[in-house]
């Protein structure tokens, strides 16, 4: 017999990584007096991308470094045109804010000795990396913030879906993943903080939770807001990365590359002019392992020791410290050896490229009373400071409505049918297990969605991805926490069809390797400068055009082409 | 459906003369609850290889039981 538990909350935030956290927070700085609860399904002290810290702030924009405006101009410029320039602005404006708070909560970010914050430059054009060399307590200060704020967490409980009425979010459900509760929430707003979908495609080491993002980001918000009725964008967008290979983590060039240390191919020579993370960089990168010039590396041995004790005691404290003993494992050592680099699995993530819920300027779904922020939330290049920059707008603009909203009862039938959904696999506990079935459907990915993209694959793919609901039937779980990685593969599961549908919608060729197709190669600005958006309408997923908002900042997309190929050798 | 118990060389390594069982700091913090406590030692274990590989774990156990190695397929 299964317990159910009933909670009530002005605002639930769903997810309490970086974007979480901080919209738990801002809404509580603005109105005390109501309840804001976040839903964990981790342990907020260490989930989410920032886990165990970052090395780095990707998007700082300083005034004295940079504006806003050069900040969008950038970004525009990197996104190929298609972004809503009115929220890629708010990180611009507004981020300069978010660094100065976190400061006076004691998160370090490194100055110079005038006390100035430090800024290099990794991005084509402008300064807005800051390092963050004592970053990997992060959460932990986050944690601190919450608790002294009085929002409420519970952590070790996963979101299944998030419940609509009246066309308004009303709250969520899922279920405890230690004890197996069923958990419904009412809550007068709702804000998804979940991450990425990280493991959609299967990194080539074959290990299932070997992957760049934090494996707990399995594509929860990208899926519970398609089945809540919001719009997604971008989906076709995907998110593929430089990474050390096998490792699957950053090596990190936004560390290094302010050091001298470069991304080079077999023969030591550059093939990039640029190693910020871009579908342009990465099409470089396919190309040239697949010209017989590499491997390729990130290059760091021509730098001297102090520079390289230096490189080593960021990047082995911070985000990803297990890069030393994976080194140390293999005898490699920066100052003898390149760091080998690949091409990562694809994923959905704005924080890096662009895919992710339609979000406005004030991090509003398409679905009143919910919102999104973090990776999940479309707004391009995002990285941590965006994400911290739209879980506050996302707070606020939440706390606001809450105002004149009362909570509603739940549907009765429709919990009945989420509960059934939920606990079909802990019937049948010898069906097939979750992680067979997830390898499966993951190798899929690969196969056939993994660019450059062909029509015929993608068919295949859709075709596979559709059908896959019938496999997903016959997974079977033991205990909760078998059940919560089954209900992570149903997110998988959604988040590779919307891959592939959205994929096959657009037919041209944009953001570099993100989306190469090679049956239509060349980029067409006159059919698809627009968004490709998605929802579902009558229980179908439904793909259509959105235009793209009328820029704030002015950009010239005819005369400024993000182009990063080296062409002399 | 007939389920096999196949070996697995698995990421979490607790030294059980090290670990604590009125301690549960690793259990709480791990990002993908794959370590829970042996009911009859009381010592954690990695129950489901399922890793991050990231290091809370291992960080936070206040006696250094914990040796996090990088998952065989990856090493």
């Amino acid at each position: 017999m299964t317990n159910t538990q009933h909670l009530k909350t002005d605002v639930l935030v769903v997810g309490g990584g970086t974007a979480g956290t901080m919209a738990a927070i801002k809404a509580k700085q603005a109105n005390p007096e109501a309840e804001v609860l976040i839903l964990e399904k981790a342990n907020i002290r260490r989930s989410g991308a920032i886990a165990m810290g970052m090395d780095g702030v990707n998007t700082a924009v300083i005034p004295g470094n940079s504006t806003p405006e050069q900040y969008v101009r950038e970004i525009t410029i990197a996104n190929d045109g298609i972004l809503n320039q009115k929220a890629v602005y708010q990180t611009g404006k507004l981020g300069y804010e978010v660094i100065q708070e976190l400061d006076s909560w004691g998160v370090k970010f490194q100055k110079d000795t005038y006390g100035n914050y430090d800024l290099k430059q990794v991005h084509r054009v402008g300064k807005y990396v800051l390092p963050m060399p004592e970053g990997k307590d992060l959460k932990k200060i986050l944690t601190r913030q919450v608790k002294r704020h009085k929002a409420k967490v519970t952590n070790r409980v996963m979101a299944t879906r998030v419940m609509v009425k009246d066309g308004r979010a009303r709250g969520a459900v899922g279920f405890d993943v230690r004890n197996g509760d069923f958990v419904v929430i009412q809550a007068k707003a709702v804000v998804l903080c979940t991450g990425a979908c990280g493991r959609l495609g299967l990194p080539d080491s074959g290990y299932l939770y070997g992957t760049y993002e934090n494996p707990t980001n399995a594509g929860d918000g990208y899926s519970m807001a398609y089945h809540a009725g919001a719009e997604l964008t971008n989906i076709e967008c995907f998110q593929i990365n430089p990474l050390i290979k096998d490792y699957n983590g950053p090596a990190c060039a936004y560390v290094a590359s302010p050091f001298g240390a470069y991304t080079a191919n077999a023969e030591g020579h550059r093939f990039v002019s640029c190693d910020y993370w871009s579908g342009q960089m990465m099409l470089e990168i396919w190309k040239e392992l697949n010209s017989g010039k590499g491997p390729i590396q990130l290059k760091m041995t021509h730098l001297d020791e102090d520079t390289i004790s230096e490189i080593e005691s960021i990047l082995w404290a911070n985000e990803r410290p297990s890069r030393e003993r994976f080194h140390q494992s293999r005898g490699e050592n920066y100052r003898t050896h390149g760091v080998e680099m690949h091409i990562s699995e694809i994923g959905l993530c704005s924080g890096h490229s662009a895919s992710g819920v339609w979000v406005n300027e004030k991090a509003e779904t398409t679905i009143p009373g919910l919102y999104a922020a973090g990776d999940m939330a479309s707004v391009p290049h995002n990285y941590m400071i965006g994400a911290f920059v739209f879980g506050r707008l996302a707070g606020v603009a939440a706390m606001e409505y809450v105002r004149d909203v009362a909570h509603l009862e739940p549907d009765a039938d429709w919990l009945a049918a989420e509960k059934e959904r939920i606990y079909k696999p802990l019937q049948n506990p010898d069906g097939i297990p979750h992680t067979q079935v997830e390898y499966k459907l993951r190798r899929i990915v690969n196969d056939y969605l993994q660019p450059p993209k062909n029509t015929h694959k993608m068919d295949i793919a859709l075709n596979k991805f559709v059908n896959y609901h019938d496999t997903l039937d016959l997974m079977g779980a033991r205990d909760p926490h078998e059940l919560m990685r089954c209900m992570e593969v149903h997110f998988i599961r959604d988040c590779a069809e919307m891959a592939a549908r959205a994929s096959l919608y657009r037919k041209e060729s944009r953001w570099g390797l993100y989306h190469y197709r090679i049956d239509y190669p060349e980029k067409n600005n006159e059919e698809w400068f627009c968004h490709v958006n998605l929802k579902q309408e009558n229980g179908n997923m439904t793909l259509f055009k959105r235009p793209v908002e009328p820029y704030i900042v002015d950009v010239n997309l005819e005369e400024e082409v993000y182009d990063v190929k080296v062409t002399s050798k | 459906m007939a389920l096999t118990n196949q070996r697995v060389d698995v990421p979490v390594i607790v030294d059980e003369s090290k670990c604590l069982e009125k301690c549960h700091a690793c259990i709480e913090v791990c990002p993908l609850d794959v370590l829970v406590k042996n009911p009859e030692t009381g010592k954690a274990y990695m129950k489901y290889d399922e890793c991050w590989f990231c290091l809370p774990c291992e960080k936070e156990c206040p006696t250094n039981a914990i040796t996090v190695q990088i998952p065989f397929l990856l090493r």
